[in-house]
């Protein structure tokens, strides 16, 4: 028996100059990082102070700054897509050969759902939820570390893949029969497979923590119906992870029965069935779409109407529409196969559900409209995005429409319109919103504003570049170009290749844009400091306390008495409340356990995929000990002095009730 | 606003763009019903589409918070009216064009055979790595990555696979449909106009996965029987030895045809992954 499994040499991409380019960059910035870190000695306070964090804010800032790292590894998966279709028209082969060009579509897929679109809307969710709730943690902390850990754990496995092996050339849906042992006998389908179940099972805790959270633990007197609608958004989005990612994960399950021990649950042969998989694959893949943009709508309802210093137009349809949306999305996953041969009621069925999905949508995009209509619109960074959003969104509503028609779905089905369409609403819908949130509540974590120059430069390009790049992708699809091509015949599609390949380029700008904001903003933090707690005359609860927070969030738990309570609040001007009544607060400990688990689950994985099976039990093994030191633990609360509470409170007026 | 001009452009480009070739040049009464399908849809909804952004831009302009003689109102939060026309603009909207998708599935169905005075062809679909077989069962004959139909002539096709999924696409004559080892899918098309039209796998199957083309060649029905005969005059037999040979990955095969076929061998393709 070979002690590393299918491991040696060989996994390593030496021949190929673009790979271990890459590396070695990823390498020396990750050795750069650690090194200064190391000159700082900062590992203690970063070990102390994040890395063992139970912290909601710790956690979701720690979550979007991964998300924000995975974004720049899958933009430049996008750039060198984009390049490759720029050249490789006619006889041109291009720069990537197809084994690298399927990997790095397949990458580029995966990364940016699993690895920077949950990351960054669950970091929002985690920052955010428990401020709004007026609440000082979500309801199990040490869980949400664990959490973030294992969704660390699938992007390093995903990450590695890049140099010990390969990652899958299955595309990011995998269907099989391809990503079975018999079509892709290689390393990547397991890479792609392990990672999302390791990281699958931190979201799916995630789900069941902020459920739980939402619904029962919100400061006194908000009832349901007066919670802002961010954490509406945040319950729908959750309560869909809580109902689809099981399913993603036993669909996994199953391919991996398959791969690992010849079972044939959708094999080409022994009566499996491939279909099975598409469906269930999708009846997780659409409602994940809704997973990212429900809470992306929670936050363009938050912008719009703290910029527009008015409530929410409608309220109560927002929350009608949220969880229809909710239910809704569960009934559609059938409209990314009309081209299965499905019968006419079928798919008559699903492309009028599909559709019925637009109507509470359009009922937001109203709903905005009438946020802003009688307002005093602010045109700050946030309020740019959310407008770009809106004029953007409902053209790519729109051809989700056109798509769900089933005879037009035939015709352009996996073509450039099809990744036309879901990036032009996963573009603005969901990356544009994080950007707004971050931008809108960049000052309440970090204590001083973002600056708005660069942020407005930013914005342009982005909006600018997205439609360069995708525009033209209609116009390909419409031509017959399909998805996922290495090289292409036609040389008709090469002008709107270019131009689309520009756009990327001005996309590229907006990134660079944001660097520099984000540089420029930190160097001027003295004069751009937020000692209000409240710098945009916001409504809901998290701006009534200091910024940043202090670890307890509240020192005395708000009361409320109505929706936007803070700005009622506000609006009653009532006196600093008499002495508030301190008490001191429990903490939750920080633990190293959600860390060490994650140690453990990449162990494992990394195991599981090179057939090194004691390693894999050593993983497992490891995993379950960590939990079980966490669960013998002595002490699992720190408690804060009423004096440090007084102190914090003093330092920082705002932070006591207004 | 960009996005505005955007769209204006799109459409204005996709409409040149339909005197080339693509879905918008439709060749077969089923390409051109789609894309009537496709135009009535996106006018129906265009018409709400652009209203909407210029009123987002309108209102977001008009009451920006340095515009002295906007009207501020800060409890304006509810209304009835304007929420029930909210929920009725997009519904109607949706019932419309819901309308054009539950008929469309209906009528144009690939499952559904094409009404003709004129017998249809039969062809059996076949996709391997990384080409396409194209047997003719009545004609007793077979090519590979390329197809030639008689004009008017309905084309009935049966569609299997080899392995790994795919999906058989000739845009300017209409649907495309999966191919799926161990399952049969059914497709109707047809050609109008002579021609030579373009047709590839839209389902990403592998490696060489972007040479999987073939041409298909419309022709008038005399043509297609003198090349029926010159097909079974030349070639060699695909039997299963043959058909074993075939199916093994290769990249970039140039058309060929073969002269006969043993009977029932798509029926023994589409059943043997299941054994």
């Amino acid at each position: 028996m070979n002690l590393l499994g299918k491991l040696d040499w060989s996994a390593i991409p030496f021949d190929q100059p673009i790979i271990m380019g890459a590396s070695a960059f990823m390498g020396l910035l990750i050795v750069s990082v650690l090194g200064w870190i190391t000159l700082k000695r900062a590992w203690p306070y970063l070990w102390n102070e994040w890395l063992t964090s139970v912290d909601h804010k710790r956690i979701g800032v720690m979550y979007i700054i991964l998300g924000l790292v995975m974004l720049l590894r899958g933009f430049s998966d996008a750039i060198m897509m984009r390049a490759q279709q720029a050249v490789a028209a006619g006889a041109a082969a291009g720069y990537l050969p197809p084994e690298h060009f399927d990997q790095i579509f397949s990458a580029h897929g995966t990364i940016m759902i699993f690895f920077v679109a949950m990351p960054l809307v669950i970091g929002l969710m985690n920052y955010l939820l428990p401020l709004q709730l007026g609440v000082r943690d979500v309801a199990f902390p040490t869980l949400n570390s664990v959490s973030f850990w294992l969704t660390a754990s699938g992007v390093l496995l995903t990450n590695v893949s890049l140099v010990v092996g390969e990652f899958s050339k299955a595309g990011w849906v995998a269907y099989p029969p391809l990503s079975e042992l018999q079509f892709s006998p290689g390393v990547g389908v397991d890479y792609y497979l392990w990672s999302l179940q390791i990281s699958g099972i931190g979201t799916l805790l995630t789900g069941i923590n902020f459920v739980t959270t939402i619904l029962k633990m919100r400061a006194p007197g908000m009832s349901l119906m007066r919670m802002p609608v961010f954490c509406w958004t945040a319950l729908a989005s959750n309560l869909l992870i809580v109902a689809t990612f099981p399913v993603l994960t036993a669909t996994f399950a199953m391919l991996l029965l398959d791969r690992y021990l010849g079972f044939h649950f959708f094999s080409v042969d022994a009566g499996g069935n491939p279909m099975m998989y598409v469906n269930l694959f999708w009846v997780w893949g659409h409602p994940e779409v809704y997973i990212l943009v429900l809470p992306a709508f929670g936050i363009y309802s938050e912008v719009s109407a703290t910029f527009s210093g008015k409530p929410l137009f409608g309220y109560r349809s927002m929350v009608a529409a949220t969880m229809a949306i909710c239910v809704l999305s569960l009934l559609v996953w059938l409209h990314h196969f009309f081209t299965m041969g499905a019968s006419a009621n079928v798919n008559g069925f699903f492309g009028v559900m599909t559709m019925v999905i637009a109507v509470p949508t359009g009922v937001k995009i109203f709903n905005w409209l009438f946020t802003m209509y009688g307002g005093r619109v602010r045109f700050t960074v946030p309020v740019l995005w959310t407008i770009g959003f809106m004029v953007t969104f409902v053209l790519g509503g729109l051809t989700g429409v056109l798509m769900a028609v089933p005879p037009v779905d035939w015709q352009v089905h996996n073509s450039l319109f099809l990744i036309a369409h879901f990036h032009h609403v996963i573009i603005p819908g969901v990356v544009f919103a994080v950007f707004a949130g971050v931008t809108y509540w960049f000052p309440k974590a970090f204590g001083f504003t973002l600056d708005e120059r660069w942020g407005r430069r930013a914005f342009w390009c982005w909006f600018i570049g997205f439609h360069v790049a995708f525009m033209p992708l209609y116009v390909l699809g419409l031509l017959g170009m399909t998805r996922r091509m290495q090289h292409y015949d036609n040389l008709a599609w090469q002008p709107w290749l270019l131009v689309a390949a520009a756009g990327a380029a001005i996309i590229l700008a907006g990134v660079l844009c944001q660097a520099v904001q984000l540089i420029v903003s930190i160097r001027t933090r003295e004069q751009r400091r937020d000692l209000t707690g409240d710098p945009w005359n916001g409504r809901t609860l998290e701006w009534s306390t200091a910024s940043p927070p202090p670890a307890w969030n509240f020192a005395v738990l708000p009361q409320v008495a109505g929706k936007d309570a803070f700005w009622q609040r506000k609006l009653r001007a009532e006196p600093p409340a008499q002495k508030p009544e301190y008490r001191p607060i429990d903490l939750p400990k920080n633990s190293p356990v959600g860390f060490v688990t994650a140690f453990f689950a990449v162990v494992s994985g990394f195991s599981l995929i090179w057939h090194i099976w004691w390693l894999a039990g050593v993983g497992v093994l490891g995993a379950f000990v960590a939990t079980l030191f966490f669960a013998f633990r002595d002490k699992d609360e720190i408690e804060i002095p009423t004096e440090q509470l007084v102190r914090f409170d003093r330092a920082h007026p705002a932070g006591v009730a207004l | 606003m960009k996005t505005f001009v955007a769209a204006i452009v799109l459409i204005g480009v996709t409409a040149l763009a339909g005197c080339t070739e693509g879905v918008l040049d439709p060749k077969g009464p089923i390409a051109v019903a789609e894309r009537q399908i496709l135009f009535n849809a996106l006018g129906i909804m265009l018409a709400i589409v652009i209203p909407t952004i210029l009123a987002t831009l309108g209102v977001a302009g008009w009451f920006r918070a340095s515009n002295q003689r906007a009207r501020y109102l800060p409890d304006f939060e509810h209304s009835g009216r304007l929420e029930l026309l909210v929920w009725a603009i997009p519904a109607m909207t949706v019932i419309l064009v819901g309308g054009v998708a539950w008929v469309g599935s209906h009528d144009l169905d690939p499952r559904k055979p094409l009404v003709s005075g004129v017998k249809p062809v039969n062809v059996q679909v076949v996709s391997l790595d990384w080409k396409w077989l194209f047997i003719y069962p009545e004609e007793g004959i077979a090519t590979v990555n390329q197809l030639t139909v008689p004009v008017g002539t309905p084309v009935s096709f049966k569609l299997t696979s080899s392995g790994v999924m795919n999906s058989f696409f000739v845009p300017q004559l209409g649907s495309q449909i999966y191919t799926m080892a161990g399952m049969v899918t059914s497709l109707h098309l047809q050609a109008d106009h002579p021609g030579t039209y373009r047709g590839f796998s839209a389902q990403y199957s592998g490696d060489g996965f972007a040479d999987m083309r073939f041409s298909v060649n419309a022709v008038s029905p005399e043509e297609f029987s003198r090349w029926v005969d010159a097909a079974r005059s030349a070639g060699p037999v695909l039997d299963a030895r043959a058909y074993a040979e075939l199916a093994k990955p290769s990249k970039a095969v140039v058309p060929f045809n073969y002269g006969a076929v043993a009977p029932d061998l798509f029926n023994g393709i589409s059943q043997v992954a299941q054994k």
